[in-house]
């Protein structure tokens, strides 16, 4: 019989042998040797640890108590890497992408970086993993006490127990904490770990051939011992059939240990496919003999035995102690390598999202402190490791390690199988809220805590007596085993249907009716949407973040040399010679994602946020800058309305300066012509009235036909003079009107005779005279001064050869209009636009008027309220004078 | 003169049949759930005396084990052609057809 001392000398040198290929696995990864490290094979064998010693020795206690039923602990993840293409490829894929370092770091960066979500999950999964530690320590002690020799008095457990605890913790802190940042992954553990999966396997393997063709005596008298044994028929409860191969999916899917190795230590994701058929091969060859080896153990044993030991009390009973000491070691490989990973991925978990959450806090400085942060986070880590195993001794020490292996397994995975709703969910539905993942976590929690943790320590220890009977304060729906008075369930069943059920209906709920921040809606889309774009998460301002902030921070965290060498590859994408780089965007999203492979996404995020500002999210800062944006647009738009209000003054101003140019070329032309036509008749004048003063003896004729010369010349002086007056009094408004009723037709028949009277050029003028019956009350001598004004002009200027001039008067409802066309050369364009003003004279006309007709006219007609047009005709030109309206009484 | 069409209707042989091979891999765990589903209309002795003879365990044991083996080799045959042909459109949905 081998003595324990020899088992633990062998122990010993297995560990140290450990120690050494993690050390040159190590050594290795520093030097870059790193290929052969990370091959699929090392991966496959690196997610054997879901194969822990409840696997090596609890499969087999399972399978004489059960029969067949332990094998769908291994269906299930069999499924899963089968299946890999609709799971597992996404959540690699996202867990890189967000380089999340645990299920908490995940969850929480799915959820806008929530580190409140983070510590449910940490906290969760602590109490979830806490079982299932002790329960590797309590396998490996029962292993031992095997070998113990009963005559020189049993072992003691629990200081075994404690020094493989101690052992564990030690592996775990001297691999698991050298380097911190979790993407550079663990080389050295994972090395260790695929080394301890092939020694389980080959232990199970040769115990099971030892079985087989050592005992039994080959495959057929096997086959033929399986059905003569107690468990030889198909016996199974069909709703835990289904039930726990749906469990063990999922908890493969959410323990901790696996997401550490299956994402945070994959190296490619081409590995994945490798593995969905190697780890279902390396799954199925460790259940292979287990149904073997209960039953030859059942046949062989005495009554009584703990049939979670036949693995090693089979070879011992039949001498062989070499297949034995390897059958410990293979348990002690799977107890080991399970424990280091799940707590290298718990102290992850319990240093990210508590330890260094509550320091950054303490530290008044936030993240801007002095020293070296690297030392505080590793420290962190080590604490929590120590911490973590610490927990599972004493949980192994106070629940005295008698219940079955396979049940305690169970309980931790109802507890880590509630991480499920709101990870899967998290990376297919993007409506999936943070306050959703919460409840959904917090209700699976509290119902796996009342149906299946509690009750397992058994009836009147946690929970009294009356609760399982009567249910919870006296109510009969809240009974342990019979939630909702539902009775009869296996409680395993129960405590799975329930749990995953209402923590999806309160995810799904709750998510539905609440409304997401704009982070975690930034980050659903980046987790939903990962293959569509993997990248770029929510920026920072990085103006206001300054490099060398960032470089004291990071050093702290990276360590000097690695945060140099980052920040100087990144100066030289940049195109900077030396020195630092600027802050941008991208550089800032970089800097945070290769910190959060350290301290986790809500550390990282929110360490960058004390340094860059805002500790609240720039998306908030992108929303305000919307805003801002926004409101500049709005005042452009009104600049831009303004600027057309100017171009437009401007267009009238252009239009009104042409005009005032043209009229001071008209005025100035005018006052030539003014001196001219005063000059000219003065000049007459003068040189007449010498010649009558200065000749003696003139006749009498010449002297009356000189002094009518003089007359003349003084009578159009006279009215040049008379019209500038008129003019200047009627603009001054000094003129005075008489109103008085008469009619139209008279005062036209009135106007024509005094227009033509003394005219010798013919003028044809025809009139309408029904329309003119029509009463005035206005000032008729000033309107008859207008229409007398137009019909001399047509008069004047009429340049046809028979010409005519067609008075007509119109009337639209009270407005009324006299209209005068004559049949002359059209007025062109341009001087259109200057006839109403004093002094313009169109064309080059004879020097008999002064321009001012027009003027007066229109001085006229805006004193009387009315105005008076020039309407641009095809065959001549048309004048319109308007009547003010209430001048015209009634239509006669 | 004929001018190429922007999307083919029909893939070459080569892309195609490393489409239905995707279909495949995808729905092979599908296929593994419902043969392992199937123990549970097996009967048991707890179904009363009227029910069928039980399964021996034997059977059952082979049973699993040789759909286990069966999806192995599938997943692994389909690894195995799947990484001797080029990875295109691997994740895109919505291909033709």
């Amino acid at each position: 019989m081998a003595s324990v001392n020899l088992l633990i000398g062998v122990s010993l040198i297995y560990v140290t042998f450990l120690f050494v290929i993690a050390f040159f696995a190590e050594r290795a990864t520093a030097r870059g040797q790193v290929k052969w490290l990370r091959s699929p094979l090392v991966y496959t064998l690196s997610l054997s640890i879901y194969c822990t010693a409840w696997t090596f020795y609890g499969a087999v206690g399972y399978a004489a108590r059960s029969g067949m039923e332990f094998v769908t602990i291994y269906l299930g993840p069999s499924l899963v890497m089968i299946g890999w293409w609709w799971a597992l490829r996404k959540l690699v894929r996202v867990g890189r992408a967000q380089r999340a370092t645990s299920v908490a770091d995940l969850i929480s960066s799915r959820f806008g970086k929530s580190n409140l979500l983070a510590i449910v999950v940490t906290v969760m999964a602590v109490i979830g993993v806490t079982p299932y530690i002790a329960l590797q320590l309590q396998s490996v002690t029962l292993s031992l006490a095997i070998f113990a020799d009963p005559e020189t008095g049993a072992l003691n457990q629990s200081s075994a127990a404690f020094w493989v605890a101690f052992g564990l913790a030690l592996f775990t802190v001297l691999f698991g904490t050298r380097n911190l940042n979790v993407n550079e992954r663990h080389n050295g553990v994972v090395i260790a770990i695929a080394v301890e999966a092939i020694v389980k396997l080959i232990a199970l393997l040769a115990v099971g051939i030892f079985v087989v063709w050592g005992v039994a005596g080959g495959v057929a008298p096997m086959m033929a011992q399986i059905d003569a044994s107690p468990i030889g028929t198909w016996d199974m409860d069909r709703s835990r059939w289904l039930a726990l191969t749906a469990l063990s999916a999922a908890a493969f899917l959410a323990l901790p240990r696996m997401f550490q190795v299956m994402v945070v230590e994959n190296e490619d994701e081409r590995h994945l496919k490798i593995a969905s058929w190697a780890f279902p091969l390396y799954l199925m060859l460790m259940s292979l003999f287990v149904v073997p080896i209960a039953v030859i153990g059942l046949d062989l044993m005495p009554a009584g035995s703990n049939p979670d030991l036949f693995v090693l009390t089979i070879p011992l009973a039949e001498g062989q102690v070499g297949l034995a000491t390897l059958s410990f070691l293979g348990g002690f490989s799977s107890a080991t390598s399970m424990v280091i990973v799940a707590t290298l991925a718990l102290s992850t978990m319990v240093s990210n999202h508590i330890v260094m959450p509550v320091w950054l806090s303490a530290r008044s400085e936030g993240a801007q402190v002095s020293g070296d942060v690297r030392n505080v986070v590793i420290l962190a880590r080590r604490a929590s490791i120590l911490m973590i195993i610490g927990l599972g001794y004493v949980y192994y020490r106070f629940s005295g390690g008698g219940a079955a292996l396979a049940a305690s397994g169970l309980i931790s995975f109802v507890g880590v199988a509630q991480f499920l709703p709101a990870m899967l969910g998290g990376i297919v539905w993007r409506g999936a809220s943070r306050w959703g993942a919460l409840a959904g976590l917090l209700v699976g929690f509290a119902i796996w805590v009342f149906c299946s943790l509690l009750p397992s320590f058994g009836p009147g220890v946690v929970l009294s007596v009356d609760i399982f009977e009567q249910g919870l304060w006296g109510l009969g729906w809240l009974r342990p085993h019979a939630l909702f008075g539902i009775e009869g369930m296996d409680p395993t069943v129960h405590a799975v249907a329930w749990s995953i059920t209402l923590n999806m209906v309160a995810f799904i709920a709750v998510s539905l009716v609440t409304f997401p921040s704009p982070l975690e809606r930034l980050q659903g889309a980046q987790f939903v949407n990962v293959f569509d774009h993997s990248g770029r998460a929510q920026g920072w301002d990085a103006a206001r973040a300054t490099s060398e902030d960032l470089m004291v921070m990071t050093q702290r965290i990276l360590g000097a040399e690695e945060a140099q060498t980052l920040f100087r590859n990144e100066a030289a994408r940049q195109g900077l010679d030396g020195g630092l780089p600027e802050p941008t965007q991208g550089f800032l999203q970089h800097l945070e994602r290769e910190l959060a492979a350290s301290v986790g996404a809500a550390t990282a995020h929110a360490m960058i946020s004390q340094l860059v500002g805002g500790a609240s999210v720039s998306v908030q800062d992108l929303m305000a800058v919307a805003d801002e944006s926004a409101q500049i647009l709005e005042y452009s738009n009104q600049l831009e309305a303004k600027s057309h209000d100017l171009s437009r003054s401007a267009h009238l101003l252009r239009e009104a300066n042409q005009k005032l140019t043209a009229l001071s070329v008209q005025k100035d032309a005018f006052l030539s012509q003014i001196s001219h036509e005063l000059r000219t008749p003065m000049t007459s004048i003068r040189s007449f009235s010498e010649i009558l003063r200065a000749t003696e003896g003139m006749g009498q004729v010449e002297k009356t036909r000189y002094a009518s010369i003089i007359h003349g010349e003084a009578m159009r002086l006279t009215r040049l003079l008379d019209d500038l007056l008129d003019l200047s009094v009627l603009e001054n408004g000094q003129v005075s009107l008489r109103h008085e009723t008469g009619g139209l037709g008279d005062l036209l028949e009135k106007s024509i005779v005094t227009a033509q009277a003394g005219s010798t050029q013919p003028l044809s003028i025809r009139r309408r005279r029904v329309d003119e019956a029509v009463t005035l009350s206005t000032d008729h001598d000033r309107l008859g001064q207008v229409f007398i004004n137009l019909i001399t002009n047509a008069q004047k200027y009429c340049d046809a050869e028979a010409p005519e001039l067609v008075i007509s008067v119109h009337r639209d409802g009270p407005d009324l209009s006299v209209s005068f066309a004559d049949n002359g050369t059209p007025i062109p364009d341009d001087d259109r636009r200057v006839i109403f003003e004093k002094f313009a004279r169109v064309g080059n006309q004879d020097g008999s008027g002064a321009g001012l007709g027009l003027a007066i006219c229109r001085e006229i007609m805006t004193r009387l309220g009315g105005d008076v047009t020039h309407v641009h005709t095809e065959s001549g030109n048309t004048f319109v004078v308007h009547l003010p309206s209430q001048s015209a009484l009634a239509a006669q | 003169m004929s001018t190429p069409a922007p999307t083919p209707v029909f893939l070459e042989r080569r892309s195609y049949r490393r489409r239905r091979m995707m279909d495949a891999l995808r729905l092979l765990p599908i296929l593994g759930v419902f043969l392992w589903i199937l123990p549970v209309f097996w009967p048991t002795p707890t179904d009363g005396p009227t029910a069928p003879e039980t399964m021996a365990l034997s059977t059952a044991v082979t049973y699993v084990f040789v759909v286990w083996l069966a999806l192995i080799a599938s997943a692994f045959s389909l690894w195995f052609f799947l990484r001797a042909r080029p990875e295109m459109g691997e994740d895109a949905s919505g291909e033709p057809f």
